[in-house]
């Protein structure tokens, strides 16, 4: 999970500190709200854990991917070169051109969803609006592994989508159906569309407990105001959802960064080359190459766009004041 | 006011959708069941050729002891940074935030090398410790924000009854806030029982302990195109985290929300 961290916190644990000794609490080492240094015993377990098991690797991570190593003999001092090597190498560099794709599958077309979905679910009450919401949210909770397998089935010769197509074809369409995972041109978009139906319960989700906190009136003065759907989602609705469409297309596209799972198990980045993301050559360059030190420099860079992402949306929206400073 | 045709259109489109989510889902219980004739063989072959029995007693112990232990830390790291104030408490909420965002893909490398040469690879401990720290980032953050919901009043009546911190802790906060922590140790227990990458590069050579997920890509190995043996697999990995989410779906998703957008 990623999180949108928000300057309010900070504002509202000030708020708080006059109250607490309003309330009359005396003024000494064990009054709450006071410094304490037994804090730190309190935190430094999880800070052990956590330092040792995740931001120690991430130093070492760094520290790998200005070497060149094989994973058994000695390193050798290689500077920023496996960085320049994942810039040069067409795969590598194909690599990112895949994972350019894959964000506009797994971020930015299951937000266009999500908006169709929001709006047909905010204008009027639902019935069963649960249950939809239940159907959708299914499949971020299903192992990667489990939809890989679920997905290979969908796409295989025989499967449901061809299945879908020869029906259309049967209609008088082009015949469509081929073998998605295996074909070089598609299989890239397929495996991009996996990534859509996974996540576009978790866009909608977020937009819908935005769009419920948007006032009644906005919609109901637009209406007056003789708006249809249309102009009422351009006016009201999109303009009232841009924090939580911000979190949504930075989950979105964090997952589509940390999609080895569904790439290992579903296509192991072929047919060729055709659907090698940078998440499984970090795994392919160390343990199938030999190239440690270019793989912790790819695993260094996604963790670096992972951070950029999140960090750049948040600016993205919160550049704007008056956003800021309104919502709880 | 809103027209009888829109609403019609409505329910199409999130009829249309809902299908689509599901088909896959509901595809694979057809097919690992043989539905309609409700054929076991598929299961039979996962269980016995796949190992499924031994592969879910890892899955249960990582993922136990993962968010047990990720669970007790991240509450008393919550509640001091949450409730205390004391010099680099600010700085410390930061570091714990910034680790939400560290990818498994980066640091997964190091790990195992480091894990290697400390003989921890291929051993429980080995999933574990990376997978309690990946949590505890989660789970500090979350935990702070639910402590520092508590009114200070409550502190403070609680401290002139006599209780001490820890006591407080245990006795009176914890207790109180059984729905986050619930909400919490859900969400932990389904991304440890769901992670696959890491399993895959420290468990590589002792098949005895092999996490569900893993050996699921084993069995699709040896299976490639028997889809009923692989859908039944895939439905004894999915099934314990997606009875859970039907039951307690609203700590699922709320949890995600909250997670997302509060803060």
């Amino acid at each position: 999970m990623t999180i949108v961290a928000r300057p309010e916190s900070r504002r509202a644990r000030r708020a708080d500190r006059p109250a607490a000794r309003r309330s009359g609490a005396p003024r000494g080492a064990g009054s709450p709200g006071e410094p304490r240094r037994i804090g730190w015993l309190y935190v430094l377990p999880a800070l052990l854990v956590y330092g040792a098991f995740l931001l120690w690797p991430l130093v070492r991570g760094a520290q790998f991917s200005l070497y060149e190593w094989d994973g058994l003999g000695p390193a050798t001092w290689a500077g920023l070169s496996n960085y320049g090597e994942m810039l040069s190498d067409p795969v590598l560099r194909g690599s990112f051109g895949h994972l350019a794709v894959l964000i506009v599958f797994y971020a930015v077309l299951p937000c266009g969803v999500a908006f169709v979905l929001v709006g047909a679910m905010s204008r009027a009450r639902v019935r069963g609006l649960a249950f939809f919401r239940t159907a959708l949210f299914l499949p971020q909770v299903v192992a990667m592994v489990a939809v890989a397998v679920a997905w290979q089935w969908m796409y295989s010769a025989d499967g449901p989508v061809n299945g879908l197509l020869r029906a259309l074809h049967s209609l008088g369409l082009p015949d469509w159906s081929r073998g998605w995972l295996g074909d070089f041109t598609f299989a890239l978009p397929a495996v991009g569309l996996i990534g859509t139906w996974v996540n576009i319960g978790l866009a909608m989700v977020l937009l819908l407990a935005g769009v419920q906190k948007i006032p009644r009136e906005l919609y109901e003065a637009a209406r007056i105001d003789g708006a249809g759907p249309v102009r009422e989602f351009w006016t009201v609705t999109l303009p009232g959802l841009r924090r939580e469409l911000a979190v949504a297309l930075t989950l979105t596209s964090i997952l589509a960064l940390r999609n080895f799972d569904l790439i290992y198990m579903a296509t192991g980045g072929g047919p060729g080359d055709a659907t090698k993301v940078p998440a499984y050559e970090v795994y392919n360059r160390t343990f199938n190459t030999g190239e440690v030190g270019l793989g912790c420099a790819v695993g260094i860079t996604i963790a670096a766009l992972a951070f950029a992402i999140t960090a750049g949306i948040r600016r993205a929206v919160e550049g704007r004041p008056d956003r800021a400073e309104g919502r709880a | 006011m809103i027209a009888r045709r829109e609403q019609v259109v409505n329910y199409a489109v999130l009829t249309l959708f809902a299908v689509i989510a599901v088909f896959p889902m509901v595809g694979v219980v057809v097919r690992a069941l043989q539905l309609p004739d409700l054929d076991l063989s598929a299961f039979a072959t996962a269980w016995r050729d796949g190992r499924f029995a031994v592969y879910l007693r890892n899955s249960v112990i990582v993922t136990v002891v993962t968010a047990a232990a990720a669970t007790v830390l991240s509450i008393m790291a919550g509640f001091a940074l949450g409730t205390m104030r004391f010099r680099g408490a600010d700085a410390l909420a930061l570091l714990f935030v910034a680790g939400l965002t560290i990818p498994t893909e980066a640091i997964v490398v190091p790990l195992y090398f480091d894990l290697r040469s400390l003989h921890l690879d291929n051993t429980y401990a080995g999933v574990i410790l990376p997978q309690v720290a990946m949590s505890v980032a989660f789970g500090t953050f979350w935990m702070r924000a639910y402590f520092r919901s508590v009114p200070p009043s409550l502190l403070e009546a609680a401290r002139m009854d006599g209780a001490g911190s820890w006591t407080t802790l245990w006795r009176v906060l914890v207790p109180m806030g059984r729905p986050a922590i619930l909400t919490m140790i859900l969400l932990i227990s389904m991304w440890t029982w769901n992670e696959f990458l890491l399993p895959l590069v420290i468990l590589n050579s002792e098949e005895g302990l092999r996490t569900a997920p893993l050996g699921l890509s084993f069995f699709q190995g040896a299976h490639k195109t028997d889809y009923a043996a692989l859908m039944a697999g895939a439905l004894i990995i999915a099934a314990p985290v997606v009875l859970l989410y039907v039951f307690l779906q609203r700590h699922f998703i709320a949890g995600m929300l909250s997670g997302a957008v509060k803060e």
